[in-house]
């Protein structure tokens, strides 16, 4: 490092922002300088992401961008703590960027307000030096890994379930671990539940998203030791944790893709779920053909749909009713939030292999914000 | 001490069977102990999980020593 960055390395302040940390024995001005030389990508601006942006930002990460294309909903507040009343419907990128521009004036932003996805991602990741993961489901968690494997970037994992975390480092070094050697096997959403479905006390993914962005901090400037090859266990009733090696397992990354271009025409969700899943306007486009449409909420639930040719069926009788789709051999399923008609398009699918079974992505909470 | 097993679970596997600390008789192999778990308590056949004996995590097979510490670890989505 140059002599004279130990003399001037903040010269805009008088009294450094930084010199609580400048002053710490092994973090000194060095690290500092590792950190402001950084960039970061924080994917998910929700429970895990409001934490982690707080003190990334506050640490003085450089450049730091967040990507969310999610809206501020009221039951995020107890937990997604950049958020109030006022940011209600608005996207949580964007408001999570202009709460830090007013803050600070020396961190360079980059705000992505959309969903990451196998087309979009490489473009977003490879500006950075570490990626960190806090989304909130499993296609979304082997995408971000998976893409982070191709580029050769560090990644910095966490996630929650009901009173629980885990926290790990992927792809940092040599002879390394990622999400593949911790869980070979794709989960599907109906196996293990998310923060929407079993709630949770806020303070948890605070805790988990502290974690995650010391982990980074750590990563980036060199200070401590990084929980590479180990998962981080955290059960936040008992306030006990539990630390697991992990080494690598070579045949779980074959199920990896073996390249970008493989990578980018990867369908997460159906490896996760064995369900194709489709779009309001993709679904729009299957119509025309002789398609079974199959509403599976329960009566009474809003809006109420009325089309021609759609059949209703609640998901609590829906293994009662399969004769009723015994004739199509295309059936797609649609709920409120596309939780139901997954589970749903999963039983038909099992009973009737031969079926070409597709489930609404985000349900009617998705065809009226579009 | 007699030859045994203690189990940890985490998440949903200790949802699943309704406690987070379990002793078991001694297994030679996590295939075999697998295999018990899952007789013991059926509603495991549902989720995936990992596991790890004596805090390492194992991809295959493999020998349980005596009184070994066993985390069976089911992945986490929320965030």
């Amino acid at each position: 490092m140059p002599k004279s960055l130990y003399y001037h390395p903040f010269p805009e302040d008088k009294m450094n922002r930084y010199e609580r940390q400048i002053i710490l024995p092994g973090f000194g001005i060095e690290g500092q300088v590792k950190l402001r030389n950084s960039s970061v990508l924080v994917i998910g601006a929700g429970g895990l992401g409001c934490p982690i942006l707080l003190y990334l930002a506050a640490a003085g990460v450089g450049k730091i961008g967040v990507v969310d294309g999610d809206k501020v909903a009221l039951s995020n507040l107890n937990r997604q703590v950049l958020f109030g009343e006022k940011e209600l419907g608005k996207n949580k990128a964007e408001t999570a960027a202009r709460y830090f521009q007013e803050k600070y004036s020396d961190i360079k932003w980059e705000v992505y307000p959309e969903f990451i996805t196998t087309e979009n991602a490489q473009e977003m990741i490879s500006g950075y030096d570490l990626i960190i993961d806090g989304t909130d489901n499993f296609p979304t968690r082997y995408l971000i890994n998976d893409a982070c494997v191709l580029l050769g970037k560090p990644l910095v994992f966490g996630a929650i379930y009901q009173h629980e975390g885990q926290v790990s480092v992927f792809n940092l070094g040599e002879n390394v671990c990622n999400y593949r050697d911790l869980y070979p096997k794709m989960p599907s959403a109906s196996e293990i539940p998310n923060c929407a479905e079993t709630g949770v006390i806020g303070v948890l993914p605070g805790i988990i998203g502290n974690l995650m962005a010391l982990e980074a901090i750590k990563v980036l400037s060199g200070f401590g030791k990084p929980l590479k090859n180990k998962v981080l266990f955290f059960n936040s009733l008992f306030s006990q944790t539990y630390e697991v090696e992990i080494s690598p397992n070579p045949e779980a990354q074959e199920a990896m893709p073996a390249s970008l271009a493989s990578f980018e025409i990867m369908d997460y969700e159906l490896a996760c779920e064995g369900i194709k899943q489709l779009t309001w306007s993709e679904a729009m486009k299957k119509m025309n053909h002789d398609v079974a449409f199959v509403d599976v909420r329960e009566p009474g639930e809003m809006p109420p749909l009325e089309c021609t040719g759609l059949i209703k069926i609640p998901f609590s009788s829906l293994s009662e009713q399969f004769e009723r789709l015994e004739d199509s051999y295309e059936v797609l399923f649609f709920c409120q939030s596309g939780i139901r008609s997954q589970n749903a398009a999963r039983q038909l699918q099992e009973a009737f292999p031969d079926k070409k079974v597709y489930s609404i992505r985000g349900g009617i909470n998705a065809l009226k914000t579009n | 001490m007699p030859n045994t097993i203690h189990i940890k679970a985490f998440g949903m596997v200790a949802e699943k069977i309704g406690t987070t600390e379990l002793v078991m008789d001694h297994y030679q192999d996590s295939e075999a102990l697998l295999d018990a778990l899952l007789v013991k308590f059926p509603a495991l056949k549902t989720i995936k999980f990992s596991l790890a004996i004596n805090k390492k995590l194992i991809s295959n097979k493999q020998e349980i020593p005596e009184n070994a510490e066993i985390a069976l670890l089911p992945p986490f989505s929320g965030g």
